[in-house]
């Protein structure tokens, strides 16, 4: 199951990323997880969160532009070269990664992917015995 | 079935709008002579009197006034009546330099009123209609003109003034607005705030608008029309003239007649002032024939258009200006080229994006930095960085194939440029020559 990500349009400049996360703690939203691609001009933040539709909502109330993207998400072991041995499972799919960003939980590491054809690589990496994680057990992480 | 204020004076022949204007040119010129000193002075310089204006033929050799004129005037040089005639003044936004202040007696007002009044009953107003005027209302001419004219139509005037979105769309929908004033920026604004509450054109009541006060495209027309589900009518004036109404599109939408028993037009070459045969491009240049208390001869807009006198299918005779290519005051010179922000709006709208923007110039070591912010928006974001270039790049490339010269494009927030509930704030030049 592919796993909604909140990307969120953001100008390069100092107080925008701010700006966003106090709209998202006034109504207690919970960051999981984040990663930021930037360029010159323009950032684009990606995230999950522990309500979407809420979180994409008071976004766009607050004139930010928001909208879901389906991610792959994978729980890993939280030791040297677990990352390198799920890579290897893509390789061998041959699953094009577009970006990717982790975060680490008590037990366990977790990778967000994002792939170019979510529901292709998705059955494509779970013949290989990858079972990628849905929106409620990463509620629960 | 076209719809007239006034059909008699609308539709009348050529040959009896021409004998109006002969009859009024010589004695608003002889009104000018007498009253003001200032003008009289120009004249004399050209070695006129008004005896040598005895027809509109005669038009020609009288002196152009200008900005500059005004500016040197202000606030009371122009001024041709008794300040006891007086019962109100308009002001221009004061965005190029020093405010322009225009005088009104009760009938400049009138006329004025009656020429809105044309151009609501040529969109299809009448008096059954509730007509939201959403110009600024104050120092601004939009307001009040279409205001007064909307009475004079007859219709329910909602005096919205601008701001307060939500109050309008509110007023618009409970009270069923079916006509609807305001500046084209501030329209497109209201149509996509109604979209993203989930209004359909259908669900919304307006059924005409008219809109005018800054340059706007013909795809900016459509993309209202489609998102309001309305006609929309443009509208011409300026306050130094009178207001808005100097002219206005009919039926047609092609080309606004101009108010010939009021005012004559001219277009001259804006470099040799010599009077341009019919179908020219050049400057628009207005004669008052009614002002009484601050009568404007041969006044030099700097808007950039076209006349024609080709038979409109709407019955009207009256000439028609062309929707004017840019201000001359709107236009940049950038890299010594011409650049008239309305292009720019053409290409964003033909690239899905939205007509909110704003032009940067600067000057960096002897050369023209050229900047346009455009916001972002919802239809036009992905999450893909590469994917969001590609389209800027493509923006890029159709500014640089529409102007000429080369734009940077700087993505920015939604709704983060001014977007006036007056007038949009789309340049920005640093240049200090």
């Amino acid at each position: 199951m592919s796993v909604k990500q909140v990307s969120v349009f953001l100008e390069n400049k100092p107080g925008t990323l701010n700006n966003m996360t106090k709209v998202l703690s006034d109504h207690n939203i919970n960051i999981r997880a984040l990663s930021l691609a930037d360029t010159n001009d323009f950032g684009i933040v990606r995230m999950l969160v522990n309500d979407v539709y809420e979180a994409t909502t008071i976004l766009k109330e607050e004139n930010f532009i928001a909208r879901f993207t389906p991610v792959l998400v994978y729980a890993i072991s939280d030791e040297a070269g677990s990352l390198n041995k799920i890579l290897q499972s893509f390789t061998e799919a041959d699953v094009n990664i577009e970006y990717m960003y982790a975060f680490a939980g008590k037990q366990r590491a977790y990778m967000i992917f994002k792939v170019t054809d979510v529901k292709k690589a998705e059955s494509l990496l779970s013949a290989k015995g990858l079972k990628s994680l849905t929106q409620e057990q990463i509620a629960e992480v | 079935m076209e719809r007239y204020f006034q059909q008699e004076i609308e539709c009348a022949p050529i040959e009896k709008i021409k004998a109006i204007q002969n009859e009024k040119l010589p004695k608003q010129v002889k009104h000018v002579w007498d009253n003001v000193p200032y003008y009289r002075k120009k004249m004399e310089e050209r070695g006129l009197t008004p005896d040598d204006i005895k027809s509109v033929d005669d038009l020609h050799k009288l002196p152009f006034l200008s900005k500059a004129d005004l500016k040197e005037c202000y606030p009371y040089g122009l001024l041709a009546v008794p300040l006891k005639d007086c019962v109100r003044i308009q002001s221009t936004s004061g965005t190029t330099g020093k405010r322009v202040v225009a005088f009104y007696t009760q009938n400049d007002i009138d006329m004025w009123e009656e020429c809105c009044a044309r151009a609501i009953t040529a969109a299809g107003g009448t008096n059954e209609d509730v007509c939201q005027v959403s110009y600024g209302y104050g120092l601004f001419t939009g307001g009040p003109g279409l205001n007064g004219g909307s009475h004079k139509v007859g219709c329910l005037t909602i005096p919205a003034s601008s701001g307060n979105t939500e109050r309008q769309i509110m007023f618009i929908m409970d009270l069923s607005a079916t006509i609807l004033c305001c500046t084209p920026s501030y329209a497109a604004y209201l149509g996509e705030s109604m979209k993203e509450m989930g209004l359909k054109p259908e669900d919304i009541p307006l059924k005409a608008g008219i809109f005018g006060a800054e340059a706007w495209s013909e795809e900016m027309r459509r993309d209202i029309e489609k998102v309001l589900g309305i006609k929309a009518y443009d509208i011409y004036g300026l306050t130094e003239i009178s207001g808005p109404g100097v002219s206005f599109e009919c039926s047609e939408q092609h080309g606004m007649h101009i108010n010939e028993d009021h005012f004559i037009a001219e277009i001259i070459n804006p470099d040799t002032g010599e009077v341009l045969p019919e179908g020219s491009q050049g400057e628009l240049v207005f004669t008052s024939l009614d002002k009484e208390a601050f009568p404007l001869l041969r006044y030099r807009t700097r808007d950039i258009c076209t006349l024609t006198r080709e038979k409109c299918s709407c019955g009207r005779t009256h000439v028609r200006m062309s929707k004017p290519k840019g201000r001359s005051d709107d236009m940049l010179i950038i890299r010594g080229v011409n650049v008239f922000p309305s292009q720019i709006e053409t290409v964003l709208l033909n690239n899905g994006y939205a007509a909110n923007y704003q032009i940067i110039v600067d000057r960096v070591n002897n050369t023209d930095t050229f900047d346009i912010n455009v916001e972002m928006t919802p239809d036009m974001f992905t999450d893909n960085v590469g994917e969001i270039q590609a389209r800027k790049k493509v923006l890029e490339d159709g500014l640089k194939s529409m102007l000429g010269i080369k734009a940077k494009v700087t993505l920015v927030a939604p709704k983060t440029i001014a977007r006036s509930e007056g007038k949009a704030v789309r340049v920005i030049d640093k240049r200090k020559i």
